[in-house]
């Protein structure tokens, strides 16, 4: 009996405390457990960032081996005057991103070139391979039907050659026939800045039919083709260093942002837990004093 | 007084032209791009000759050499530099590409310096690799192996040379 009683009694009670305590903003508790959190976010940005700047200074180091390569691979097409041929209508872009985020608009940026691309006229011939989960989620629920291939575990590890010549593996099995295509990167800049970047991709055909290539001496089909494959295989590995880079860097800014703006709540919820506390303090002074003066 | 200026000027100019005839390399200089997928060796550099192994034979490039494209066998590839210094540098593939402006970039998936390769270590993946190849199932392990098998023999060959 008392047990059925009691929760009646206790939610009355409960009631009368809580109407009077809503009278301020929120409650002491509510305060003092949103302060906590908020404490505890700045503590994991703030280790967030210490892990990017370390993973970013490795990966600027990488970098710097990695641009001559990617350089001298795109070379061969500037001077031999690659261009693409008019009659192959079908493309294929590679977007290049990763599987994590809180990074900024690493991926959003990447895969906001190819959504623009895609919702332009004549996209009905353009197939896109997602280097990473994130450039996936953001276009599959456009552009799902462009989307013939996923790369994952991309991010965890600094990439290697190995990684590239998988994604170059995919690419060619994917059996789509493209004449010309695209890889869109992040082209790292500096600390706080990196752009959207592309690599050209070229079909067989289309090195075969170059202007110049009467210019290079002993060239038999399968020569070009062991050299396209390598060629395609550096330039992966370029974007994917460059892409790494980028985010790592992206991130670091990120979560260094996220803990300032964190410090500053904590700042502004501290003053007003303070004002809280010192209202209720004078209440219930207010409360004390005012019963006793209603006994004289 | 502008006598003077105007001969001070020339010498600037031909100083300044001395400095740009040294930066830009001319049609009969051979600038290396030499990089690998962990290092790059030479970037944009000017040499002499450089030895490479290659799938349609080895061939030296010498500056004005022919355009072409190579692609890379196992083996080694000798820069010979300006000053007569050479270096042996193992490559296990890549891509090898002459332009016509005498331009030649050396693309390999992995490059050692020849004085860090341990025979001994070279000796053991050669027999490993040559155990795999023997208990190789498919055809592509067997290709895989076949592939192991050819580089390692060329790092002992390169080790004890």
């Amino acid at each position: 009996m008392l047990g059925r009683a009691a929760p009646g009694v206790c939610t009355q009670v409960v009631a009368v405390v809580n109407h009077q305590q809503n009278r301020n903003m929120a409650t002491l508790k509510a305060i003092s457990i949103r302060l906590k959190s908020v404490k505890n976010i700045q503590k994991i940005t703030q280790s967030m960032k210490m892990v990017s700047a370390a993973k970013y200074t490795r990966a600027e180091r990488d970098l710097k081996a990695a641009r001559p390569y990617g350089e001298g691979a795109v070379q061969f097409y500037e001077r031999a005057e690659v261009a693409v041929p008019e009659d192959e209508p079908k493309q294929l872009y590679v977007a290049m991103t990763s599987d994590r985020g809180l990074c900024g608009a690493v991926h959003t940026g990447v895969s906001k070139v190819i959504r623009n691309r895609l919702g332009e006229p004549g996209a009905e011939n353009i197939k896109v391979i997602c280097v990473g989960d994130k450039s996936r989620g953001i276009l599959q629920r456009l552009y799902g039907k462009h989307i013939i291939g996923v790369c994952n575990e991309i991010g965890r590890l600094p990439p290697t050659f190995l990684d590239a010549a998988k994604i170059t593996g995919a690419i060619l099995n994917s059996g789509y026939e493209f004449g010309s295509g695209k890889i869109v990167y992040n082209k790292f800049k500096s600390v706080v800045s990196y752009e959207q970047s592309d690599l050209p991709l070229f079909s067989q055909k289309a090195v075969e039919s170059a202007p110049k290539l009467a210019t290079y001496d002993s060239l038999d089909a399968d020569v070009i083709q062991s050299y396209m494959e390598f060629s395609l295989c550096s330039m992966l590995f370029y974007a994917l260093k460059e892409g790494a880079c980028s985010e790592q860097s992206s991130r670091m800014t990120a979560m260094d942002n996220a803990s300032k703006n964190a410090g500053e709540m904590i700042d502004k919820l501290t003053l007003t837990f303070n004002r809280t506390r010192q209202a209720v303090i004078t209440r219930e002074l207010i409360e004390i004093i005012s019963g006793a003066a209603a006994l004289d | 007084m502008a006598l003077a200026f105007r001969g001070a000027l020339r010498s600037v100019a031909r100083r300044l032209q001395a400095r740009s005839y040294a930066d830009a390399p001319k049609g009969d200089e051979m600038a290396l791009t030499f990089a690998a997928g962990n290092k790059v060796f030479y970037n944009k550099q000017v040499v002499k000759q450089i030895d490479v192994p290659s799938f349609s034979g080895a061939f030296g490039i010498l500056p004005k050499h022919v355009p072409t494209l190579a692609v890379l066998r196992p083996g080694v590839v000798t820069v010979t530099e300006n000053d007569g210094k050479t270096t042996k540098i193992f490559v296990s593939s890549g891509t090898v590409t002459v332009n016509d402006d005498s331009s030649v970039q050396v693309l390999a998936e992995e490059a050692h310096p020849l004085e860090n390769i341990d025979r001994g270590a070279a000796q053991e993946t050669l027999s490993k690799a040559q155990s795999e190849l023997n208990s190789a199932a498919n055809d592509k392990a067997k290709a895989e192996a076949a592939i192991a098998v050819e580089v390692a023999e060329e790092i002992v060959k390169a080790a004890s040379a």
